[in-house]
């Protein structure tokens, strides 16, 4: 039966419950969502977080059964960087969007204190991506392709002490932001007493140091007490392992050992049948509605409340995130505006002084014409004059010789032997 | 079986995000046999139970809204259609109640639950509509009332500390009662449908179908039918909204043969063959709301509850809500903002 949740709702909204005189039909209603759902299929994001060779990558591909990736990373990575890989896996009629995010290099480094900083970052990137598609004016939620990280595999080294503090600190960096499933790796180094003490070791620090775990939910009675088992096997002891053995005469995955063979599949010799129980066929709907209602609307409202945006105003009246995202873009043009006006106003005045340097230029140049100009006729001017008075030469010039001409036509007549052709030559000088 | 194939190898410490095109098989995929051993079964499948679970906790809202002129048995088809007495008839209008000016809004809810299903049903009803001599702009009390509550939406989902669940008081269907007078569809039919198709699912239906002989009704909803693709009035299941062949064969069946139903309704029961069925008596025979041969409620009973209900809402939150959205955070939408005392306006008995 349905729990009292819906119950409590509709009391509250005064509605009259009605009774049904016969078979109308809603009750397909849940096959009619289960079925739009399949037809888009569904996302899965893994975060693994271990150090290098721990054993992330061989139980990933142990829980779903397919070899994902070959690659072997090194020790020597200079900082911590996330690898993402996208798989599309189906099963019947279910098809599976499954990311699988890695952390590369992490514990590997001398100084561990950033260590955890790029997985802080890549997880808020995510939530930060799907919020920008959430603010969108024209956006398309539903066949968005969901990357928020739903689960957490934590890998812890089996040392059968105690927390490592990068774990700690990693840990508690990320309980409000992603649901955590801490699990013990390669515990076939564990021998089972040893197990237990270091499992009650563990959850103790945790939550001496406060850091919140995923806990598995216990509000549906069908699954509650299977759940509230389960709580109490955390942190699952897992061991990873694609190689095949056979025992009896089924084939089954396992490890070999000079002193016996490690079933994977086996509940006596590790947890992993658990892990795959509640992290795939019992809660894997759960852990997305988490991430989505719980760890996202954090990240949202902190987002929000960062960028300055308040449900109520100053005198504490609601204000709509709306009327604020309004004021804000009324400022946001404001400023534009102002930045257009602030650029106009530079760009005549730019072209004011430019006008009044080339004006400059021009007054001098036409100074320069007027000066040369008058130079110019200055020189004429003396030319002319000098003309002048080379022309008065010539003339007088001119009249002296032909007074000393006539003088001395003058004298030859006093000396008649000159001839007829001085007569001549006188005619025809007079 | 299930095959795994690396889509896409990214490396960086920001993964980019490839939004990938939504695959549909053009045949739907028949399940194949779950493999039973424990090495090849993961329980991925399982996830379609644990939804099932989470929504039959949850429950679902689901509301409905009736537009039709007085007396064209809205009440009685609702009643006959959720199997209950959701809306009170108004039995014509008594001396001393006044006949309303303009539109008036009800809204009534109720709590249905039908095999672990609970569904909170939400019947709009819009007495006046259409009643007055002067039926000028009588839709937009309607249309204001459906902007109201996108708005609410819209506001609820804005805030910063938000609900887990936000109500849903949006209009998810519109069943629009045409007249069954043989001849073709009224001016006020047109205008209505045209400015609200666009804001909200509308089905038509043809009312008190029991008036027309087989004939008459299909010509009349081949006319009807006509008319509307002419005056260009997308009624649901829209045409552009159909998401793959699957889908667009069997919307297009309904559209072209199916649509406008021609329904009957009635909550009386009566004895025919020895069972109990609800319908009309008359001197001539009794009319059978059930029986697919007598009228198409059935059709209409199926196409709205069985199978297309879950669209119904996806429609109106995916498409139609997102429309408002878009428009009203763009400029400020073209439509006034909503104000307190325009909330008071409209009666709603919740």
């Amino acid at each position: 039966m349905a729990s009292s949740e819906v119950a409590r709702q509709l009391q509250n909204d005064n509605c009259r419950p009605l009774s049904l005189s016969g078979h109308v039909g809603f009750d397909s209603l849940p096959d009619q969502l289960v079925n739009k759902s399949v037809n888009q299929g569904f996302c899965f994001n893994i975060l693994c977080i271990g150090e290098t060779g721990i054993g992330k990558s061989t139980l990933i591909d142990t829980l779903f059964n397919t070899s994902f990736d070959d690659r072997v990373s090194t020790h020597f990575q200079p900082n911590v960087r996330l690898r993402a890989q996208t798989y599309e896996l189906q099963e019947s009629n279910v098809r599976l969007k499954l990311t699988i995010v890695n952390t590369v290099g992490f514990g590997d480094q001398i100084n561990k204190e950033d260590s955890y900083q790029p997985i802080v970052d890549y997880i808020d990137a995510q939530f930060e991506a799907y919020l920008q598609e959430e603010l969108k004016i024209k956006r398309s939620l539903y066949n968005y392709h969901d990357t928020r990280i739903h689960v957490c595999l934590y890998f812890i080294s089996p040392t059968g002490h105690s927390l490592k503090t990068l774990d700690l600190l990693t840990m508690k960096n990320l309980d409000s932001k992603v649901n955590i499933i801490p699990v013990i790796a390669k515990a076939d180094t564990i021998s089972k007493t040893e197990l237990q003490k270091f499992k009650i070791k563990l959850m103790s620090e945790l939550v001496s140091n406060g850091v919140q775990i995923y806990q598995f939910p216990t509000d549906d009675e069908t699954i509650s007490k299977i759940n509230a088992t389960m709580n109490g096997h955390l942190p699952f002891a897992v061991v990873g392992s694609m190689e095949e053995m056979k025992i009896g005469n089924k084939m089954v995955k396992a490890r070999q050992y000079p002193w016996g063979i490690v079933q994977v599949e086996n509940e006596n010799h590790c947890d992993f049948v658990k892990l795959r129980e509640m992290l795939i066929c019992t809660n894997m709907e759960d852990l997305r509605e988490q991430t989505h209602a719980r760890h996202y609307e954090l990240y949202r409202r902190c987002k929000l409340e960062e960028m300055g945006f308040r449900d109520t105003g100053p005198e504490n009246k609601p204000v709509s995130l709306q009327e604020t995202y309004e004021a804000k873009r009324h400022e946001f043009f404001g400023e534009l505006q102002r930045k257009e006006e602030e650029m106009r106003q530079m760009f005549v005045q730019r072209v004011k002084e430019k006008e009044a340097i080339l004006k400059e230029a021009e007054r001098e140049l036409q100074a320069k014409f007027e000066h040369l100009k008058r130079l110019h006729q200055e020189e004429r001017m003396k030319l002319e004059e000098k003309r002048k008075l080379l022309e008065d030469d010539m003339i007088a010039f001119n009249k002296r010789k032909a007074a000393t001409e006539l003088l001395q036509a003058q004298a030859f007549a006093s000396t008649p032997s000159v001839s007829l052709k001085k007569d001549k030559d006188r005619k025809n000088f007079m | 079986m299930f095959k795994g194939s690396a889509d896409n190898k990214i490396e960086a410490a920001m993964s980019e995000l490839v939004p990938e095109p939504r695959q549909k098989p053009a045949v739907p995929m028949k399940p194949v046999g779950i493999n039973s051993n424990l090495l090849g079964y993961i329980g991925i499948d399982t996830i379609i139970e644990q939804m099932r679970k989470k929504t039959m906790k949850t429950g679902f809202d689901f509301n409905i809204m009736v537009v039709g002129q007085s007396g064209l048995g809205k009440s009685t088809l609702v009643n006959t259609l959720f199997k209950s007495q959701v809306s009170r008839k108004s039995s014509g209008w008594n001396r001393e109640e006044k006949i309303p000016k303009t539109v008036e809004i009800k809204a009534i809810g109720h709590v249905i639950e039908e095999g672990g299903v609970k569904m909170k049903l939400t019947v709009i009803d819009t007495p006046g509509f259409g009643d007055q001599i002067n039926n000028e702009n009588c839709w937009e009390p309607i249309e204001k009332y459906i902007n109201e509550q996108y708005e609410k939406f819209l506001k609820e989902e804005v805030n910063i500390a938000r609900k887990k669940r936000i109500p849903d008081t949006r209009v998810h269907c519109c069943l629009y009662f045409i007249s069954p007078t043989g001849h073709s569809l009224r001016p006020l039919d047109l205008e209505f449908m045209k400015h609200l198709s666009k804001v909200v699912n509308i089905i038509p239906v043809i009312a008190k179908a029991d008036t027309m002989t087989l004939e008459e009704k299909t010509e009349f909803k081949q006319r009807v039918r006509k008319e509307l693709e002419v005056n260009g009035i997308e009624f649901y299941p829209q045409k552009e909204f159909d998401e793959d062949l699957e889908d667009k064969t069997e919307n297009d069946k309904i559209r072209q043969e199916s649509m406008p139903f021609a329904v009957v309704g009635s909550d009386k029961e009566y004895q025919v063959n020895g069972k109990r069925i609800l319908g009309r008596k008359t001197p001539w025979g009794v009319i059978e709301v059930e029986n697919l041969n007598h009228c198409e409620f059935a059709l209409l009973r199926d196409f709205v509850i069985r199978t297309h209900l879950q669209d119904l809402k996806e429609v109106t939150h995916n498409i139609h809500y997102e429309t408002y959205r878009a428009k009203r955070l763009n400029d400020n939408g073209g439509l006034p903002p909503v104000t307190a005392e325009t909330e008071e306006n409209h009666e709603s008995n919740l």
